[in-house]
This record gives structure tokens, C-alpha cells and sequence, in this order.
């Protein structure tokens, strides 16, 4: 059995094979809005590899941080905002 | 020296752990050299090998992992370098703080990004670069049953569409901007290029009739099309696609769509290289024009696999002082060129793409600066002046390259610090 990780995305529990990014877990979760544009739309990943900053969500309370970028760990508290 | 601000030292620092970056790094420790490399992401591999170190799935990504695994050097991963403070040593940040990184050489192998060019509904959550989704899937989003469809230019197109098809996605179409006519030179071309032929000719194979029919679901691969806009409330729901004057909706849950790629040079700019038409400028040794800064792979020109693999060797050598053993590498070098200055003039961007936004279409997407504000503006300077275009976080990485093919402005100047780091990393070890 793959070994696996439990984040808590918004709220809501979400089992991800150890390695995932944080990004693939708040899509899984159903959200796809990540943040507020500066106009206020809703954005999401769009470049997967730490380019573009459009995945800025919230994990352990440290604001600004790029899913696409950051593993996921056990217990990991992440807020999306879109 | 501040909590967390730790210092090394090496004779050759690798900025980049894509295939350049590690067959640099193998090259330099080979020959002795004492070898750091520093990425951005978790391991090693870059993007074309993401998540594979563990179980590699081509027998060139096996190979470059052992050889890799054979030597020693230090691998600092999750570490983005965001200044130079003395030439011989920059400094990077990672989530546990600041490292200082002293060095003989330099080898600056930091890759490429997708293109991205605006078009209306671009900003909808959902639509991603085509490497963009994949790399996404590759980090553990599951694609299975989604609606896909892959759209924009370049041979990653097929490599997408085809590692997404074999993840479980239903890919609708794969729009391909470049004419039938120019594909078709291309494959005439290819034929010269035996492995890279039989490479193509397996991944169109796929999308074939035959193949398709085994899969269910038939896929379209064509050429001359692309999507002219992105329909959703919250997220995208359908595509608009063009052809031959015709136009067409298409309901999806993802768009994967990149217009071939463009080489990251901020990293390069900042140490002084000089960048022509995009790439980094190197001599027959990779070396820039800052004497011991080396560069290799799509950082010096979008080339391909093969090439960056040549370049990183031969810069490695040429960084650890084995110049000899570094010319033997040279005609390789050269035949993969030949085939990079192919596949550009093959993939080309067509004129009718700088038609495709709105008024209200957004091209920068940090400060959310509209199409209609920017075709005000007469200079890259006077845009990020009047609009703030290109100055939000990815400071012009996005919306550079769309701006460059959209108006024909290039950004100016980089300044320190590259990417947005935190306050405490600006503040130098001064206690």
C-alpha cells in the first residue's frame, strides 16, 4: 500500500499519496479557486511549477505560500480563498 | 550570523537540478569538483522528470538518476537564489532560512517556463499551461475521467496529452496552433533524426485511429486550431475553438494550454550575462559572458531534452576545467542544435494570435491590468509606470513573454531580490 498523508483543506480532511503537493489537494478537495485576483476573481494553479504565483494559499497560518511548490504534510492546515 | 543563515562553500554551484543541471553536476563531480546544487523543487529531475527519482519512466531518465546517485555532491532542495551579494556568492532562501552559497563557478541551469498568451476566460480557474496540468498530475491531482483538452503549440502538446490519456483523462482534442503545412515539413525533416522520428511517431500513434479506438474515445490532434476563449462562472466550463474559419464549443473540466516555452533568465540577468533574443549568451564552453558563470540547457535556447543534457555535460567539464575532455562533446552538441533551430521555426507563433484578446481581457494577472489599459502604453517602462503591469509577484515571468509577442516590448532591467522573498531574508547577516 502506497504510504500516504492526511492534510485538512478549508475544513475538510483529504488523503494524499506522501510527496503530492499541496495544490493537488485542494483541487481534490473540489476547491479551484486558490485566491482573490486584485479585481477579486477567482484563481487557481496555472503554471504548476512555482512561476506564476496564482496557487497562494494559506498552510499553518503563513499567508502567501505557493502550493505547487510546498509537499504536503500530515496535519498540514491549508486555506484556500477563491 | 542570524538563526538559520548557514554558509557553503564549493568549487562549482549548479542553479537548477533539471536534466543540465544534473548532468552538469555528475560532469563536475566526475572530475573532482566539489558540486552543490540548489532547486527550488523537493528533488531532483526538473520538470520533465518530476516525481520520477524513485521509478524513472523513460531509460534516459534510469540512466541520468544512477549517474547521478554515483557521485557526490550536495543537493539543497526547496532553496530559491534571490541575490548575488559579492561576485563567487549569492544567496538563497529556503523554508528554514537563508543559505549563503560560495563559489569557484558558476552553471546557471534554470530552465524554461510554458508561454502563456492571453485570450478572454484565461484567468478562469481550471485553464493551466500545458505543462502546467501535467506537472500538476505529476504532484498528485487526480485526472481520471476529467475532460481535458490540450491546446497551444510545440511538441510538448503530444507528451502532455498522451501521459494525461495514460493517467485516466478523456483529452477531447489537442489544438495545435502551427499549420499542417509546417508540421508536415517537420516530420519530413525528422525522418533524419531516427530516435527522435520513432519517438513522435509512437506519441501520434497513440492518437491515431487505432489507438484511439482501443481507448473508447477517439482524440483529434489538429493542426491550425486553437481557443479563442474560456467560458465559467467560478471555474471553466467550456472552450471556444477555431479552425479554418470555423468555431466550435467544447464542454471540459481542464484546459492545458501553452504556446511552447520561453528560457528563465531574470537569475542570469542579475549576475550580468548578457541575454540575446531571450537566451543566455554562451561561448563553445557554455560559459556567459561573466567570466566563470556558465550556462546550459533552454536557458541558453529552447532545445530539448537531448541538447540540455550535451550543454549541462560539457559546461560541467568546462566548469571543473576539463576543456579537452569538454570539446569531445562538441559535434553532439551540434546535431542536437540543428534539431532545436527545426523544432522553433516549425512551432512559430502564428499572427493571428495577438488578435485573441478583448478590451477587458487581463494579461497581467498579479495586478489584473487589462489588454485595452496596456495598448495605451508605448514601452514596457511605461507600462509597468502607468499600469503596474509586470510587478506583482511573478514580476513579468507571466505576463512577460505575452506582453513581448503582444506589443513587441521586452522588460528592461532586473533588480535584486528576483522573487519575492520574505523581509527577514532581505536583512543581511548583520548581527
Amino acid at each position: 500500500m502506497p504510504e500516504v498523508v492526511t492534510l485538512v483543506v478549508n475544513g475538510v480532511s483529504v488523503t494524499m499519496p506522501k510527496g503530492s503537493m499541496v495544490a493537488a489537494a485542494i483541487l481534490k478537495t473540489g476547491i479551484h479557486g486558490f485566491r482573490r485576483s486584485v479585481s477579486g476573481e477567482a484563481r487557481g494553479p496555472l503554471c504548476g511549477m512555482g512561476i506564476c504565483f496564482e496557487c497562494r494559499v494559506t498552510i499553518d497560518g503563513e499567508q502567501h505560500c505557493r502550493s505547487c511548490q510546498t509537499v504536503c504534510r500530515e496535519g498540514m492546515d491549508v486555506r484556500a480563498c477563491g | 550570523m542570524p538563526v538559520g543563515e548557514a554558509h557553503h562553500v564549493c568549487d562549482v554551484l549548479v542553479v537548477g537540478a533539471g536534466p543540465a543541471g544534473m548532468a552538469a553536476a555528475f560532469r563536475a563531480a566526475r572530475s573532482g569538483a566539489r558540486v552543490a546544487v540548489v532547486d527550488d523543487n523537493p528533488a531532483v529531475g526538473g520538470q520533465i522528470w518530476r516525481g520520477e527519482q524513485a521509478k524513472p519512466k523513460s531509460k534516459q531518465a534510469q540512466e541520468w538518476f544512477e549517474k547521478i546517485r554515483s557521485v557526490d555532491f550536495e543537493f539543497i532542495n526547496a532553496a530559491r537564489v534571490f541575490e548575488q551579494t559579492s561576485p563567487g556568492t549569492v544567496r538563497a532562501e529556503t523554508p528554514d532560512g537563508v543559505l549563503e552559497l560560495s563559489y569557484r563557478s558558476l552553471l546557471l541551469a534554470t530552465g524554461a517556463r510554458e508561454l502563456f498568451l492571453p485570450f478572454p476566460g484565461w484567468t478562469l480557474p481550471n485553464v493551466m499551461g500545458a505543462g502546467g496540468l501535467q506537472a500538476l498530475v505529476k504532484s498528485g491531482l487526480p485526472i481520471e475521467g476529467k475532460r481535458v483538452v490540450v491546446a497551444g503549440s510545440g511538441p510538448l502538446l503530444l507528451a502532455v496529452g498522451a501521459y494525461l490519456r495514460g493517467r485516466g483523462a478523456e483529452v477531447l482534442v489537442i489544438a495545435e496552433q502551427a499549420s499542417s503545412w509546417r508540421l508536415a515539413r517537420f516530420g519530413i525533416r525528422l525522418v533524419r533524426e531516427k530516435e527522435k522520428f520513432l519517438q513522435a511517431w509512437k506519441l501520434r500513434r497513440e492518437f491515431s485511429r487505432k489507438g484511439a479506438k482501443a481507448q473508447r474515445k477517439s482524440v483529434r490532434y489538429l493542426s491550425g486550431c486553437w481557443v479563442v476563449a474560456a467560458h465559467g462562472e467560478e471555474k471553466l466550463e467550456k472552450l471556444t475553438l477555431f479552425r479554418g474559419g470555423k468555431r466550435w464549443e467544447v464542454s471540459c473540466d481542464y484546459l492545458a494550454c501553452g504556446f511552447h516555452l520561453v528560457p528563465n533568465v531574470e537569475l542570469p540577468e542579475l549576475l550580468g550575462c548578457a541575454v540575446e533574443n531571450g537566451c543566455v549568451r554562451v561561448d563553445e564552453f557554455q560559459q556567459t559572458t561573466v567570466p566563470q558563470v556558465y550556462s546550459a540547457g533552454e536557458t541558453t535556447g529552447i532545445g530539448g531534452l537531448e541538447l540540455s543534457l550535451v550543454e549541462g555535460e560539457i559546461a560541467g567539464l568546462a566548469a571543473a576545467g576539463k576543456h579537452d575532455d569538454a570539446r569531445q562533446l562538441f559535434p553532439v552538441r551540434e546535431k542536437h542544435r540543428r534539431f532545436a533551430q527545426l523544432l522553433n521555426r516549425t512551432f512559430a507563433l502564428r499572427e493571428e494570435l495577438k488578435q485573441l484578446s478583448a478590451p477587458d481581457t487581463i494579461v497581467c494577472r498579479c495586478e489584473d491590468v487589462t489588454f485595452a489599459r496596456l495598448r495605451a502604453q508605448s514601452s514596457w517602462r511605461a507600462a509597468k509606470l502607468q499600469t503596474r503591469c509586470g510587478m506583482g509577484p511573478c514580476q513579468g515571468r507571466v505576463c512577460g513573454g505575452a506582453v513581448e509577442f503582444l506589443f513587441g516590448w521586452r522588460a528592461q532591467s532586473v533588480r535584486p531580490p528576483v522573487l519575492p522573498v520574505r523581509v527577514e531574508s532581505l536583512v543581511r547577516g548583520s548581527e
